[in-house]
């Protein structure tokens, strides 16, 4: 019976090779690094897309980071039990199971506008939609993964270990960071794995929020306040348009690649959660 | 010595306090997402909007009907595909942990688990929607199906593992083949996981767009035909919030709101049945 | 001899290439209460697995020689049948947890799809649980489920439950060393009048157990059957060296 989970896999992995195969052919591997995005004229270029996925993604990371941290550090460390710390874990837990499309939705009436005149009042173009815009929603989202993982393996840290340095007299931040954090370290860096993974393949949401533009942007600044493109996002706005051969085969050429990049992230981050509670 | 004791604990303290504030301050999104939501949305909603179809460009009223239906139709189509494979390979899995097919199946099912639901999309579309030539509900529930494999095997998986092998030994004891200890005995004390891993599946679906928008694509109509397009909650959001009319994005609110209750209701029914029943061995 | 019921002839068993049970022989009367007894890993509870054909269910579990209930060889029938004529109490007590003790104790029929009158069905249940000494305490709890018994009437529960299936023989893997005291009293005070109707083999690692239930002792050691005789025997004046060691507690 579970021979058909092989199946699967195998065969999603087949049909994108194989619907790829003629803007491979066609387009070759410079593809990935054009620079431009123009079907109406027969030209095809990932590279907008590649930043646009990078950006966002990694702004959301890097944002998500500190409040995945105290999460995990709360409810693995401070507060394990009780109602309150009950309450924030089935709240994180809810973040969670927030569908995307709502909170692309609620983006694009409120955060938009909000966005806006925050960019107007910085001097940037004021759009709202854009890159940064999609990164924070991203940010959100994404917190959930990491955080979850992140109490379980806080949590198993051994209190041997931190009797040991309380007994050296250490206050709690000390035990924290030299103790449960080192001991954690590689886990909670799988977390953040998985939390990538997530962001990465994230489509309503940025779809919703990020512009739909698919030209390079100058400057960072542009790029990063300005409107934008991720390879999911295109996709799922170009695929039912898309009437010939090479225009739909880039996209599932992008559909590849976003495949490859989410599956390898998110293998490595379970192969690190499955040595480290093997320890 | 007394004075960097001092200052050890103030840090202490001010990093706790940073961590407690950082925290929950992310609960605030949430509670303003859904605050906004409420409020936007329960307004919409009665009888008439649950009740028809969305009216055409400059005409008042019109509901969320076809939407409604088409993701009762879609998910529980999901369900009766994913759920018997779903048990049955989390079963495998569980009873063979150590044979190669469970060691590749396994990776597999961690493989699917990261999938872009984007990308699943697409797979279905050159499975199913090209063969049949139309875009159509089933396309979508397969679609939904693959999505909903890992979260339903995994948590079978895991259930069964927790349980006692003298459980198993028990039945065996008794004369019973071993299948049928599985069927009789493992599987109805492992219930109440099974069944929470399967409601947080179907949680997890029915908010699902990108995976619909090449399969079941919508439809403005009332349908209930599965190999023909379908509309869904999620699909009719994504429709006419981006739309320019006023009309529309009320629609929209008033189906991001029954789509959000549907979502906080399944996941408040599975944290009750997980708590009250927990089988105590 | 002809009131033998089990009997084994160099009879072997392995866990892979681990030789656990070595060239064991033995014959065993009808209703009689056997001890068998040894230090731990001596083979004693795996011999004891393969008299129900339960040792073969671990992977890489082999076992060679003959192995007779009666006169036909146990490896030669229907492992399924084997177990309905040779019933099995664990050192955990495992009743089903999602079952009513009513239907804990017909478990055997009910998950083999035997079916069965509800009349029939109550009958057993009664015989079963009094054979077992717990009727009194659940004939008004028969459709709650089992776990609110103490360990000791949990324990009796899973003997009613291998008794209803009728079997000549019963098979106790260390059943009363989960067990406080009272409990054990309880169990103990069942073999003497379970004999009557069946044949009681139980492993032990108490050896006051084994003097106070048995008829007669089997001392295993390192895989092979040491010595097997008639327990006050076996106790005072034991044959061979290693079985005097053990008595006197010169290992364990």
């Amino acid at each position: 019976m579970s021979a058909i989970l092989v199946l699967i896999v195998i065969g999603i992995l087949i049909t994108l090779i194989v619907q790829s195969m003629p803007s491979i052919k066609s387009l070759g591997i410079g593809y990935l690094w054009g620079k431009v995005w123009d079907p109406v004229n027969n030209i095809y270029g990932a590279y907008p897309f590649l930043i646009g996925t990078l950006l966002t993604s990694f702004t959301a990371l890097i944002i998500s980071i500190p409040f995945s941290y105290a999460i995990s550090i709360y409810l693995g460390e401070y507060n394990t039990k009780g109602w309150l710390s009950n309450l924030l874990k089935n709240t994180i837990e809810l973040i969670a199971a927030v569908p995307s499309i709502i909170y692309g939705f609620w983006g694009l009436f409120v955060l938009v506008p909000i966005i806006r005149s925050f960019e107007a009042k910085i001097g940037v173009a004021p759009y709202g939609v854009g890159v940064f815009t999609s990164s924070l929603i991203l940010a959100v989202m994404i917190i959930p993964y990491a955080a979850s993982l992140g109490t379980s393996l806080i949590r198993m840290v051994p209190s041997p270990l931190k009797e040991g340095a309380y007994a050296l007299g250490a206050t709690r931040w000390e035990v924290i960071r030299s103790v449960v954090l080192p001991y954690t370290k590689s886990g909670l860096f799988a977390g953040i794995l998985l939390s990538l993974g997530r962001a990465l393949g994230e489509t309503m949401a940025v779809t919703l929020l990020i512009g739909n533009t698919s030209a390079v942007a100058h400057t960072f600044k542009d790029a990063f306040f300005g409107p934008g493109n991720t390879m999911a996002s295109v996709i799922a706005n170009e695929f039912t348009e898309a009437d010939h051969t090479v225009y739909l085969s880039a996209l599932i050429e992008l559909g590849l690649v976003l495949f490859f990049v989410t599956v390898v992230i998110n293998l490595i981050g379970k192969r690190i959660i499955t040595k480290y509670t093997n320890n | 010595m007394d004075a960097r004791i001092g200052i050890r604990n103030t840090k202490s303290i001010i990093f706790k306090s940073v961590i407690v504030f950082l925290a929950f301050v992310i609960t605030i999104p949430l509670i303003v997402v859904l605050l906004y939501i409420i409020k936007q949305g329960v307004t919409q909603v009665n009888w008439h909007f649950l009740t028809n179809v969305p009216a055409p460009v400059g005409e008042p009223g019109g509901g969320i009907s076809n939407a409604l239906v088409g993701s009762l139709i879609i998910v529980a189509m999901s369900a009766v595909i994913a759920i018997p494979v779903g048990i049955l390979a989390g079963i495998y899995l569980s009873e063979n942990a150590n044979t190669k097919l469970a060691y590749y199946s396994g990776l597999c099912v961690d493989i699917l688990q990261g999938v872009p639901s984007i990308v699943v999309g697409i797979v279905v579309y050159f499975w199913i929607v090209k063969p049949l030539g139309t875009f159509s509900a089933i396309s979508g529930s397969v679609a939904l199906a693959i999505m909903m494999l890992p979260i339903v095997i995994r948590s079978t998986e895991q259930t069964l593992k927790l349980l006692p092998d003298s459980l198993k030994e028990a039945g065996l004891s008794l004369g019973v083949p071993y299948y049928r200890v599985i069927l009789k005995v493992i599987v109805p004390c492992g219930f109440a996981g099974i069944l929470s891993g399967i409601m947080l599946s179907i949680a997890r679906i029915i908010g699902e767009t990108a995976p619909l928008l090449f399969t079941a694509f919508g439809n403005p109509y009332l349908s209930t035909a599965i190999t023909k397009p379908m509309q869904s909650l999620p699909l009719l959001i994504f429709n006419y919030a981006t739309s320019p009319y006023d009309d529309w994005h009320n629609l929209a609110w008033g189906a991001s709101f029954i789509l959000l209750m549907f979502v906080l209701l399944l996941n408040i029914f599975t944290k009750l049945i997980t708590r009250k029943w927990n089988i105590q061995l | 001899m002809e009131h033998t019921i089990v009997s084994a002839s160099k009879f072997n068993a392995w866990f892979g290439d681990n030789h656990v049970v070595k060239d064991v022989s033995i014959e065993i009367e009808k209703n009689q209460v056997i001890a068998v007894m040894g230090p731990s890993g001596c083979g004693k509870t795996t011999f004891l697995r393969c008299i129900n054909r339960m040792h073969e269910l671990i992977p890489g579990a082999t076992a060679k020689g003959s192995l007779k209930l009666y006169s036909d060889d146990v490896y030669t029938m229907n492992p399924i049948y084997v177990r309905y004529k040779i019933g099995m109490v664990f050192q955990r007590p495992n009743p089903f947890p999602n079952l009513s003790i009513y239907d804990n104790v017909v478990a055997g029929y009910k998950l083999n799809g035997l079916k069965m009158a509800k009349a029939d069905m109550d009958v057993i249940v009664e015989k079963s649980l009094t054979s077992a000494a717990l009727w009194k305490e659940v004939k008004d709890s028969l459709h709650k489920k089992g776990t609110f018994l103490s360990g000791g009437q949990q324990q009796r529960l899973c003997i009613a439950r291998a008794i209803a299936m009728e079997p000549e023989v019963i098979l106790f893997d260390e059943p009363t060393s989960a067990l406080d005291p009272i409990s054990t009293s309880s169990v103990e005070q069942l073999f003497h009048e379970l004999k009557a109707n069946y044949t009681l083999i139980i492993v032990t690692h108490n050896m006051q157990q084994a003097a106070r239930v048995s008829d007669k002792t089997a001392f295993f050691y390192v895989g092979e059957l040491v010595e097997f005789d008639d327990t006050k025997q076996m106790f005072t004046a034991p044959s061979d060296v290693r079985t005097q060691n053990y008595i006197t507690g010169r290992f364990s």
